[in-house]
């Protein structure tokens, strides 16, 4: 029958076209430790979910002998599926056609699936494996990036944009992972850089490693450009699933909720905090002794540790969680862990995510290094980010929270809705030895015994003033409470704060200090 | 109460804290105020020309040498009025960032 012919050449032709660049691009492609394209996309999606776009799309370049060439599908692969049954919007750059080039017809099959995310109202995840621009199409392949980086920033804070770097991304290729919400990394296999090693060497003699260089670890624990590291591809999908259980599939929406579930005995609250405010102990254990399931899912967790941010739920409801460190750098705020926070605070509001706020901080982070890297601006986020979000905001002050520190993370004063703290919460203007200091300078001065008179006020301080009672006496703070009620506190704040509304002035945008 | 690795401490102006010190503040150079009697290569490059000699008057904003890097042309000014003491590197040298290339007297 002549429907059966059209159905073979059907398969005929799709089965030449899945193959990519063949059989020996992928070989070459395997023994980098990489799945194929391809094999990545199913992977990461629901099985037999996927369902490809532009399977025949061919460019029409002719400079170059590029008429005399042939590229699969133009080395990207699109289309939709769904992960836990969310449905995504999914583009895979095919490394085997001439090394994933982006080419005119390549970023136009890329935009395609964008603005069919966006009109979907969808989450996109976008896996990058690319030498870069295919040069032999010119400004045509200039003109393909800027279409996406484009649709990034239109698409920001409407659909949940996940970037996958499984390959080198380099040059102006950067950029469109650089404006989406989350990037993954797998280690010795991701690469990122504006400028690779060999230009840097011709242009300044420095000498570098692509690793060292731009490798998944730089980038993870140096750069902050990356938000999850993972070992292998295996590794980095699950964590892409786990992340889209948390997060809802688009701006209108909340997360999907899940059944809730009391956290585990084994962190146990009561027996996690040291009552010396400069001894250190690891907050994550603080969350996860308040979570839902003891299940956190860090973010950054290799970047600025100083803050801890990331999602857990309460009341099966996705929470976002900030909090201040203690075990490193003492949970001090600087310019690193101020970026990472507010950026995470800045995601929280977009999707509709309430955020719960555990403070314990020294303060800024003094030096020439901070001031010079504008410690002044990248701080300035954290008051913003908190002051614009019109989420749920919702603070324990576990311990200290001295002069700008206490301030900028989440306090009444930015618009918190609950503000609670615990008995050993120490709330003032700045520490009790400076604070005393200053205060009784003259006492201190003319004692005979300058030392004893010092100890004696610092301790008179810190009787009168280094603790909850005298925000709680204002109404900056809400509630004093036993590290066992948080829990309780928490939940309870969650749900009557399901139809939080606020009215902010009209505007059309602020200018936060980027 | 957990015990933790690698604790240090660390100063800051609330009180003295045990803590981990981060990867970044462990190679923080300590700051060092300009010394207005060198001139240093801010970028890595090739000394293209030298303008001056030892021994000469400069006033400020004078060109002392060429520095070729970034695919410029970069002109080094004296940053005040003053003589030059000694000049530490020859036309063709290739030299470093921070690199010494003149002093002033």
């Amino acid at each position: 029958m002549a429907l059966n012919k059209k159905i073979r050449e059907l398969h005929e032709k799709r089965e030449k076209l899945l193959l990519g660049g063949g059989e020996q691009a992928i070989e070459k492609q395997k023994a980098l430790g990489k799945r194929t394209a391809r094999e990545r996309i199913m992977t990461l999606l629901d099985e037999d979910s996927f369902n490809e776009y532009d399977l025949f799309v061919e460019h029409d370049a002719r400079d170059f002998d590029m008429d005399k060439k042939t590229l699969p599908s133009d080395g990207v692969i699109i289309g939709s599926g769904t992960i836990y049954g969310a449905p995504v919007a999914v583009f895979a750059q095919d490394f085997t056609v001439a090394g994933g080039s982006l080419g005119l017809m390549h970023s136009r099959k890329i935009t395609k699936i964008m603005d069919h995310a966006l009109k979907m109202r969808m989450p996109l995840i976008g896996i990058n494996d690319s030498g870069g621009a295919r040069i032999q199409e010119g400004v045509n392949s200039l003109a393909g990036y800027g279409e996406i980086f484009f649709r990034n920033t239109i698409s920001s804070g409407v659909i949940p944009q996940i970037s996958v770097i499984l390959g080198p991304c380099a040059g102006g290729a950067v950029y469109s992972p650089a404006l989406t919400d989350f990037v993954f990394v797998v280690d010795n296999i991701s690469k990122m850089f504006i400028t690779g090693p060999e230009v840097i060497k011709t242009v300044l003699g420095e000498e570098i490693s692509m690793e060292d260089l731009g490798g998944a670890r730089i980038h993870s624990e140096i750069s902050g450009n990356a938000h999850f590291f993972a070992m292998s591809e295996d590794e980095c999908f699950e964590q892409i699933k786990r992340l889209i259980t948390f997060i809802p599939w688009n701006n209108g929406r909340k997360a999907r909720p899940f059944e809730p579930g009391e956290p585990s005995p084994e962190f146990n609250i009561e027996k996690i905090v040291p009552d010396d405010p400069t001894l250190p102990y690891d907050v994550r254990d603080v969350i996860r002794a308040i979570v839902d399931n003891s299940d956190f899912f860090e973010i950054m967790e290799h970047y600025a540790r100083n803050i801890v941010i990331g999602f857990g739920r309460m009341d099966g409801k996705t929470t976002g969680f900030v909090a201040n460190q203690p075990l490193e750098m003492a949970g001090v705020l600087d310019v690193d862990s101020s970026d990472k926070a507010a950026r995470f605070i800045r995601y929280c509001d977009a999707f509709n995510i309430p955020i719960i706020t555990l403070v314990d901080l020294p303060g800024y982070m003094p030096g020439v290094d901070q001031e010079h890297a504008g410690v002044i601006r990248h701080g300035a986020k954290v008051l913003y980010a908190y002051s614009e979000a019109t989420v749920p905001k919702i603070t324990v002050i576990l311990r200290k929270a001295y002069g700008g520190g206490y301030i900028a993370m989440a306090s009444r004063h930015l618009r918190a809705d609950f503000v609670f703290a615990w008995p050993a919460a120490e709330i003032a203007v700045m520490g009790p030895e400076g604070a005393a200091n200053i205060i009784f300078r003259k006492e201190i001065m003319s004692s005979d015994d300058p030392d004893g008179m010092r100890r004696q006020k610092v301790e008179e301080y810190k009787e009168k003033f280094a603790n909850p009672y005298v925000a709680a006496s204002r109404g900056y703070i809400d509630a004093v409470i036993e590290p066992s009620e948080t829990r309780k506190f928490l939940l309870h704040s969650i749900i009557v704060s399901e139809n939080k509304t606020i009215q902010m002035p009209d505007k059309k945008h602020g200018l936060p200090p980027f | 109460m957990k015990q933790f690795e690698n604790l240090e401490s660390l100063r800051l102006g609330t009180g003295n804290y045990k803590t981990r010190l981060g990867k970044k503040f462990m190679k923080r150079q300590p700051y060092k105020p300009a010394d207005p009697d060198v001139v240093l290569s801010l970028i890595p490059g090739t000394i293209l020309d030298i303008l001056v000699k030892p021994g000469q008057v400069v006033s400020k904003g004078e060109s002392l040498m060429i520095l070729d890097a970034m695919k410029m042309q970069n002109l080094l000014k004296s940053s005040r009025d003053g003589k030059v003491k000694r000049i530490l590197v020859s036309k063709g040298d290739k030299v470093s960032k921070g690199c010494v290339l003149l002093e002033m007297e």
